[in-house]
């Protein structure tokens, strides 16, 4: 089943390849992925779409938070949240559908950011059916060429974001397994 | 005095103050500004022979001491060289830091001289990895390592460090905090579930405790004692947890799992209540998990949360440190033993005595013969020279079953295995690892006529340290491990197993400036030994054991714990 992930983790070097490195290392395949910086410029959140064993998705979750560039992660599959996607389409018009094209557009939400007389450029958001029945009914008017930004998410929920503190490290101490 | 020191000054610094004795390492090219470094530091380097071997020596030196292990890599091939032992030292929890040197920062990514992707590559080999490319981050990251090795699940760090941030200039001003807001470990243990855990032992007929490494390396031996004393339970300690139970305790039964002995699977099988401490439920130990302690209630105490209900759901988990967790468990159960001890004492008894039916059934007892050495009795008379004491590091494969069902561990930190990964050549690095923590300790390097032959090149570092390791090869002839399968499992058709050409150790030994003994007959075992042990320096002994002998009991892949196959009736000659 597919598993909404949400993460909140340190934006450095090599943090989404650990993240992404985990999933992959279970041969999953990810189906969307999109990162971007947080109003904290070094933070970063993350939302995956996975297909994950419905068994397995607590145990990733865990394996994730583990992971030392990770401040949060948490399952958003069957909690409360809104999710988006975003398309980005270009469409070939003739002179004779271009106003049906653009109804049809209006519908979904759709708004013209480019036009030429070639053709359109569109932009929606919706979730991922909405969009799917966007493309499919622009697919009928003519050549489409689809971008999709792949799923953002956000909780409902306000989850506590517990971080660890600062350790002072003393002069000459020795550190010992604990 | 200045404080405007190169990079490679302010990372020996730094480990200073972490408190690091020795390095194992191998230099090259873009590490000669460390090696320039450490020419004139307080702090011991250990050349070895081939870096895989700095790592299983670091992970040996952290095993035997609970401290970081340090190994130290040129990049390119000696980072990749590197590997396998991080991998080893991921799966059995070890603490180890392992510093590499990389090409400049500019020249990174274009195919530079012995360039390779070393943060890239050992990201999944590793807790945590770091790639320095700034000299102002390079105290703080050593540091932080340090940290993530040592602390909450132990693990490998590894921290690959460009040849300019080595070679440059800085002020070093010593770092005073670290903060990982995202590496969050929780030590303390849930207070409520401590007590319902107290009193769920209580309430149990037949309780057994199954520890693990966790054990050790939360250094809770003492705690476990109590706990086991406390409860007066049977338990078990895993192949990792060896030592963390003194071997001699009354209430140790032995390790359980594939190898184990009759009476320890019996156990798990039959409990009421599985107390899981610091243990991962490995395929190893359980066999088919569904007929895995199946009428037991169980109690997982951990320090990584993704452990608990990984393989077996609990029905009591407690995340936290084991020795924090077990002395408030401790308490508690002292607190209500006058109240519920008495509940169950028939039940109690009763499991007691069908515990000791089950040993006394099918007691792990080692085999003798009048003509040849048996690879049981050599672990034997291993185990009466060490008395409970040696520290002794195995390869892996039969020698290593054989060592752990008849060498007894009464310390811990004494028995020093690759477990996980089960990685042959790990025995002698990780002899020379804890005899350099342990100059003034019996050293036993235990390993196969294979594994040996992985670990050879370091004869030289042993040699060339005269670290008085004893090792003793049991020498079958055989990849035994594979060639038991292929014979239970495979008709019996040996295929790539039989170890031709090996050479004479007496030469070999000879070679190298060491002693060293071939020893073929029962009558010279104890006499070769005892001169092993005499010698002040290192000693090769090649123990020719029976050939085909295979260890029982044993669960096979996949099975049921309880449907060992236990061994094939053998001629018993006891030696005079
Ligand atoms: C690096 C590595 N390669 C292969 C194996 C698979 N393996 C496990 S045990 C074993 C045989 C070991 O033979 P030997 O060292 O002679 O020990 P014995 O089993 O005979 O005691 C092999 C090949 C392994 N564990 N590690
Ligand atoms: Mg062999």
């Amino acid at each position: 089943m597919l598993m909404t992930i949400s993460l909140l983790m340190e934006n450095k070097p090599g943090a989404l390849m650990r993240v992404t490195g985990l999933l992959s290392s279970r041969g999953y395949n990810i189906e969307s992925l999109t990162v971007a910086r947080t109003l904290d410029p070094s933070l970063s959140r993350m939302t995956i779409t996975v297909d994950v064993d419905s068994r397995l998705r607590a145990l990733v979750i865990k394996q994730m938070n583990r992971l030392v560039n990770v401040l949060q992660a948490a399952d958003l599959s069957d909690s409360p949240a809104v999710m988006r996607e975003m398309v980005l389409l270009r469409i070939r018009v003739t002179m004779e559908n271009r106003t049906a094209i653009l109804k049809e557009a209006e519908i979904f939400g759709g708004r013209v950011v480019d036009s030429s007389v070639e053709g359109f450029a569109l932009e929606a958001t919706g979730d991922p059916e909405k969009l799917e029945e966007f493309i499919a009914v622009m697919e009928s008017y003519g050549e489409i060429e689809v971008t999709r930004s792949g799923m953002v998410a956000v909780s409902l929920e306000a989850k506590r974001l517990r971080l660890a503190p600062p350790i002072p490290k003393s002069h000459g101490e020795t550190v010992e397994a604990s | 005095m200045s404080n405007l020191m190169s990079g490679a000054r302010i990372l020996l610094e730094c480990l200073t103050r972490e408190g690091v004795d020795v390095i194992f390492g191998y230099p090259g090219g873009v590490t000669l500004p460390l090696y320039d470094a450490i020419y004139d530091n307080p702090i011991r380097h250990v050349l070895v022979r081939h870096e895989e071997n700095a790592a299983f020596a670091a992970a040996g030196y952290a095993r035997a001491t609970g401290k970081v292990g340090v190994c130290c890599a040129t990049s390119g091939p000696g980072a990749t060289n590197l590997t396998t032992g991080l991998v080893d030292a991921m799966l059995d929890s070890i603490p180890i830091v392992a510093l590499t040197g990389q090409v400049s920062s500019k020249l990174i990514g274009t195919d530079a001289f012995q360039e390779a992707d070393t943060f890239g590559i050992t990201r999944p080999c590793t807790k945590h990895n770091f790639l320095v490319k700034d000299i102002k981050d390079l105290a703080l990251i050593v540091h932080e390592a340090f940290h993530i090795a040592s602390t909450g699940r132990p693990g490998p760090v590894l921290v690959d460090i460009t040849k300019d941030v080595l070679m440059g200039m800085a002020h070093y001003a010593p770092v005073n905090e670290i903060h990982l807001p995202g590496y969050k470990v929780v030590t303390e243990g849930h207070a409520g579930q401590i007590r319902r855990a107290a009193q769920m032992m209580w309430e149990a007929e037949r309780p057994y405790v199954y520890a693990g490494g966790g054990i050790l390396a939360a250094s809770a031996s003492p705690e476990l004692q109590d706990l086991v004393e406390t409860l007066d339970c049977p338990a078990v300690c895993t192949l990792m947890g060896l030592g963390g139970l003194p071997g001699s305790h009354p209430n140790f039964i032995s390790m359980p799992g594939m190898h184990g002995s009759y009476a320890a699977n019996m156990g798990m099988y039959e409990c009421d209540l599985l107390i899981a401490l610091g243990v991962r439920f490995d395929d190893r130990v359980t066999g088919r998990l569904a007929s895995f302690a199946p009428h037991a209630r169980v109690i997982h105490v951990d320090i990584d949360p993704a452990e608990i209900g990984k393989n077996r759901v609990p029905d009591l988990p407690i995340v936290g440190d084991a020795k924090r967790v077990l002395s408030k468990l401790n308490r508690v159960l002292k607190e209500l033993e006058p109240e519920m001890a008495g509940k169950n004492s028939a039940g109690r008894k009763a499991w007691w005595g069908q515990m000791r039916a089950w040993q006394a059934e099918h007691p792990l007892e080692p085999v003798f013969a009048a003509d040849e050495i048996k690879p049981q009795h050599l672990m034997y008379e291993i185990n009466k020279l060490s008395g409970g004491k040696a520290i002794v590091s195995v390869d892996v494969g039969q020698h290593q079953m054989w060592a752990a069902q008849f060498i007894r561990f009464d310390e811990p930190r004494t028995w020093i295995c690759s477990g996980g990964l089960g990685s042959m050549g790990f025995g002698l690095p990780g002899a020379i690892g804890a005899q350099m923590a342990h100059p003034d300790k019996t050293v036993f390097c235990i390993c196969g006529d294979g594994g040996f032959q992985m670990a050879l090149p370091e004869l030289a570092t042993l040699a060339n340290q005269g670290l008085p390791v004893k090792v003793v090869i049991m020498n079958n002839g055989y990849l035994g491990m594979v060639r038991q399968w292929q014979d239970l499992f495979y008709n019996n058709r040996l295929s790539a197993v039989q170890i031709e050409c090996f050479p004479n150790i007496e030469l070999l030994a000879a070679a190298y400036g060491i002693k060293g003994r071939i020893v073929q007959s029962p009558a010279e075992l104890v006499p070769a030994l005892r001169a092993a042990l005499d010698e002040p320096g290192p000693y090769l002994l090649d123990v020719r054991v029976t050939q085909f002998e295979n260890v029982y009991p044993m669960v096979p892949a996949g099975g049921a714990i309880n449907e060992m196959v236990l061994a094939p009736p053998q001629p018993v000659a006891v030696p005079k």
